[in-house]
This record gives C-alpha cells, sequence and structure tokens, in this order.
C-alpha cells in the first residue's frame, strides 16, 4: 500500500476493498486505542523476557540494551504485563490528554 | 426460431439459469422457491447442466456457500423467499460491500407471524438497503429475460454487484404462461463469461472481507454508493442491448398513459397487470388515469419516477407490504422522499394491499383510485391504509 489508511480516499480502494497486498496489518496502529502506557524501572529487570511471552499483541521485544520494552505503535496498555512482571518493573501510567 | 411454449414460471426459471451455464448454484428449499431449485437439481443431476448444486443446511449457509464460490470467480445463483431471505440477511450485505456478482431470485413471500406462505414484498422491503441491485418483475417472460440480465449486470466489471430478481411467490413462481426461451447461441454471445478480476487464487494471494477500523469504514461504503448509483447506465446499457438482441426491452420505470393523466397509480410486481387492465377499463370509461409500474427498485430511478409523474395531480401508491411505525408503505415513503424537493408535484395517497397473498382484483384496483382520488382532496387521519382490511 503506498498510501497509509489514513490517506487513502474512498477512489484508492479495490474492488469489494479487496487487500492485495499481504502483511499490511502491521501498518494498523492499536496504540492509540491505549489508556494507559507502561514504563520501565530497568534496574530491577532481570530479561527473563515473561512480559514479551504474555504480551497478547506481541509489542514487547528487546531494546539495543537487551530490556524488554513494549511498541508504542501496537501496545493497547492493557496492563497485562505488569502483572506478569516478577520483579514488578512495569509500572503503568495514564496517557497524558 | 424459437417459439413459445407453455411452462410453469419457476421451471423457465430454471432453464434460464442453465442457459447462463451457471458454475455454482447453492441453494436451501423454502416454499414458493421450491420448484426452481428442484428443477435446477434435477438438470445437474441429469446432466443438462455442468455445474456444483451445493445442498446446505440453511439460507445462511446457502448465501455463505455463494459467497465462497463468486469469490474464486465462478457463475453463482441461488433462490430463496421470504423468511429465507431473513435468515440470510447478514450474509446480503456482506457479498455487496465485497463486491461478489451473484445472481438471487427471490419468489417473495410475506413474513410470519401469523405463518404464511403466500406472497407480499415484506421479505424484499426488509433486504432494501443491503446494497443489491433489485428487479421486479411482472410476468414469466420478464423473469426469464431479468435472469439473464441480472448475470450480465452482475458480472460487469464497471458494476460487480449482486442482483436481486424478485418475482411474486405463487402469483408469477407458479403460473404456466406462455415463454420464449432464446437460443443457447443466442445467451452465449450476450452473457461473456465471468471475468471477477480478484479472484482467491493461491497464485495471486488477496485477503477479501478484511478487517474495516473507524479510519477507512466510511470510505469503503461511500465508494459501495456511488457503485450501485452508477450501476444504473450499465443496468440501461444492458437492457437496450438485451432489446436489440432479442426484442424485449426494458426500462427502469414502466409508464402506461402517464402523459395525460391526472390520476397515477403505482404498482411494482405481478400485480401491475392487473393494475394495467383495471387502468384500461377505466380509461375506455372515459377516466384520465394511468399508471406507473416501478421495475427496478435499487439503484433507485429518481429521475424516471419525476419524469413520469410531473403532469399528474395525484398519485397513488400501492405498497404490497407495511412498515410498521412508519409514515407510508415502504415504496411511497420513496416516492415521497424523490418528490419532496420538486418545485411541481402531485399529490401522494398510499395505500397497503395484497398483503400475504391476498388478492388484488382489477375491481380492487378501480376502488383505490376512486378512494385515493378522494383522500387527496379530503385528506386523511390515517398515514396510510390497508385496502381491503375488514372492520
Amino acid at each position: 500500500m503506498t498510501k497509509s489508511e489514513g490517506e487513502l480516499t474512498w477512489k484508492d480502494l479495490e474492488v469489494g476493498s479487496i487487500v492485495t497486498e499481504p502483511g499490511n496489518a502491521r501498518q494498523y496502529k492499536t496504540g492509540d486505542w491505549r489508556s494507559q502506557r507502561p514504563t520501565y524501572d530497568f534496574d530491577k529487570c532481570t530479561k527473563c523476557g515473561l512480559c514479551a511471552i504474555f504480551c497478547p499483541e506481541g509489542a514487547i521485544s528487546q531494546n539495543e540494551d537487551g530490556y524488554f520494552e513494549a511498541d508504542l505503535y501496537y501496545c493497547k496498555g492493557c496492563g497485562i504485563c505488569t502483572q506478569e512482571c516478577p520483579t514488578k518493573v512495569i509500572t503503568m501510567v495514564e496517557e497524558e490528554e | 426460431m424459437t417459439t413459445k411454449k407453455g411452462m410453469e414460471v419457476s421451471v423457465a426459471l430454471g432453464e434460464a439459469v442453465k442457459l447462463a451455464n451457471a458454475d455454482v448454484i447453492a441453494a436451501y428449499p423454502i416454499t414458493p422457491q421450491t420448484h426452481i431449485v428442484e428443477h435446477l437439481a434435477e438438470i445437474v443431476a441429469d446432466g443438462e447442466l455442468d455445474a456444483e448444486f451445493v445442498l446446505v443446511e440453511s439460507e445462511h449457509s446457502a448465501m455463505s456457500a455463494c459467497l465462497g464460490s463468486a469469490a474464486v470467480g465462478a457463475r453463482t445463483f441461488t433462490a430463496t423467499a421470504g423468511p429465507g431471505l431473513e435468515y440470510m440477511h447478514n450474509v446480503l450485505y456482506v457479498v455487496s460491500s465485497m463486491q461478489l456478482p451473484i445472481v438471487m431470485a427471490v419468489t417473495n413471500r410475506a413474513l410470519s407471524a401469523p405463518l404464511s406462505i403466500w406472497s407480499d414484498h415484506s421479505d424484499a422491503m426488509s433486504v432494501r438497503d443491503t446494497g443489491w441491485i433489485q428487479i421486479f418483475t411482472e410476468n414469466g417472460q420478464e423473469v426469464v429475460d431479468n435472469i439473464l440480465c441480472a448475470f450480465r449486470i452482475a458480472e460487469d466489471q464497471r458494476v460487480l454487484l449482486p442482483v436481486m430478481t424478485h418475482l411474486d411467490g405463487f402469483f408469477l413462481s407458479h403460473m404456466i404462461e406462455p415463454i420464449l426461451l432464446p437460443e443457447q447461441s443466442e445467451v452465449d454471445q450476450f452473457l461473456p463469461p465471468n471475468q471477477y478480476p480478484l479472484p482467491l487464487n493461491p497464485n495471486k494471494p488477496v485477503t477479501m472481507g478484511d478487517f474495516g477500523p473507524p479510519i477507512i469504514y466510511a470510505e469503503t461504503k461511500w465508494a459501495q454508493q456511488v457503485n450501485l448509483r452508477a450501476a444504473k447506465e450499465v443496468i440501461l446499457e444492458v437492457w437496450r442491448e438485451f432489446g436489440e438482441r432479442f426484442g424485449r426491452y426494458y426500462i427502469p420505470v414502466e409508464c402506461h398513459h402517464c402523459e395525460d393523466a391526472r390520476v397515477l397509480l403505482l404498482t411494482m410486481g405481478s400485480m401491475s397487470e392487473t393494475a394495467m387492465t383495471a387502468i384500461d377499463k377505466m380509461r375506455g370509461e372515459g377516466k384520465n388515469v394511468g399508471l406507473i409500474r416501478l421495475r427496478l427498485w435499487r439503484p433507485f430511478p429518481f429521475d424516471e419516477i419525476r419524469k413520469a409523474v410531473k403532469n399528474a395531480e395525484v398519485l397513488i401508491v400501492l405498497d404490497r407490504a407495511l412498515s410498521f411505525g412508519g409514515p407510508a408503505g415502504p415504496v411511497c415513503s420513496e416516492i415521497k422522499a424523490a418528490l419532496y424537493q420538486q418545485d411541481k408535484r402531485p399529490k401522494i395517497v398510499s395505500f397497503v394491499g395484497g398483503l400475504g397473498g391476498r388478492d388484488m382484483s382489477v375491481g380492487g384496483f378501480e376502488e383505490i383510485v376512486s378512494r385515493g382520488t378522494e383522500i387527496s382532496k379530503t385528506g386523511s387521519s390515517q398515514e396510510f391504509e390497508i385496502f381491503g382490511v375488514r372492520g
């Protein structure tokens, strides 16, 4: 898709709104559904990766220092990672208005 | 040279599907549609038509099977009636939104309760907004012709929309009429093979009926609206070409003495023929009346309707369905909406009649015209009347 969903007009749609490009669901931003955002105290993190395993969106991956962190483009702010983290690294905070 | 043969309209309809060389038929039997699919099942079982006949457990499954078959580019047909049409309601929207060119015959039947297998347009009106092209027919020949035209319209690359061909249950589906079936070679020339542009194909994968979040849904719906409105030009073109090839011409709005009539009656479906007889009789008695027969229901023919009524003082609309708690019969409501912005428009009177198979006779239409003309002068405390209702 050359345009993002937000730029597509009705004239750009294929017959029956058929999607011809495989894998373009990754362009779909689910991060803006979020009302709470995860914050991290990496000093407590053992890099066990349980948060990434439990994340229902597969939005968590290791950053360049090896710590697990959510990609806010996809993170819906469900908070499951905070529940599952054995060392309580993650705290959910309200998104600013 | 083909000659007219007396045959049941349902059987003739099946023959038309055979002439159209359908690839897939998926249907669930329901009165009064049964003779259509029984005949098609026989045709397929006897090897007269090389098609898959998919036996399904419900109408929801029938339309779902049709959806799948149209998605791979197969020419697809089904038929249903009344409650069966209701049961496939959800999938009707999916099919039109996915632009799958399925053709469906609907033998119009009333909706329960009380249980009624007889004809009215309640089923058709409940699927009014599903995004299908909808054509109403008056006689067996129109049914055959508008099954053939339906495939051609549906599969046109500029349209790619499903088409419903409506025929009144029993009043039309079970009549034995003289019908002219065209030759196979003539139909083959008129109806080229289906070439769906983006079919399901493992060599070129596509995603159909995808997730449509708020950011894109409205765009998909506007595309659908524009497409359905634009389909009208193609429908006119197909009907014109059909006329040139077969000598029978169809137009969205048929006018019978409209030009100089002071009082116009508007009907849809098989009762239009009886209404025509009534109008002719009244004309013979010197009454200044005319008849509009609405054939194309979706896309709605706004211009043709406005033109047809422009000289009339009174327009009496007879619906064969109710809109409970609403302003009038559903057809009448749309006629009113189409005319409201016009500077000059007739007084409009709404009747509902012929419900659940109640006969509409020539005398009945005469009474409707007379009563409607009276109401146009005196007004009425009711938004509409059910013609002939007792008590």
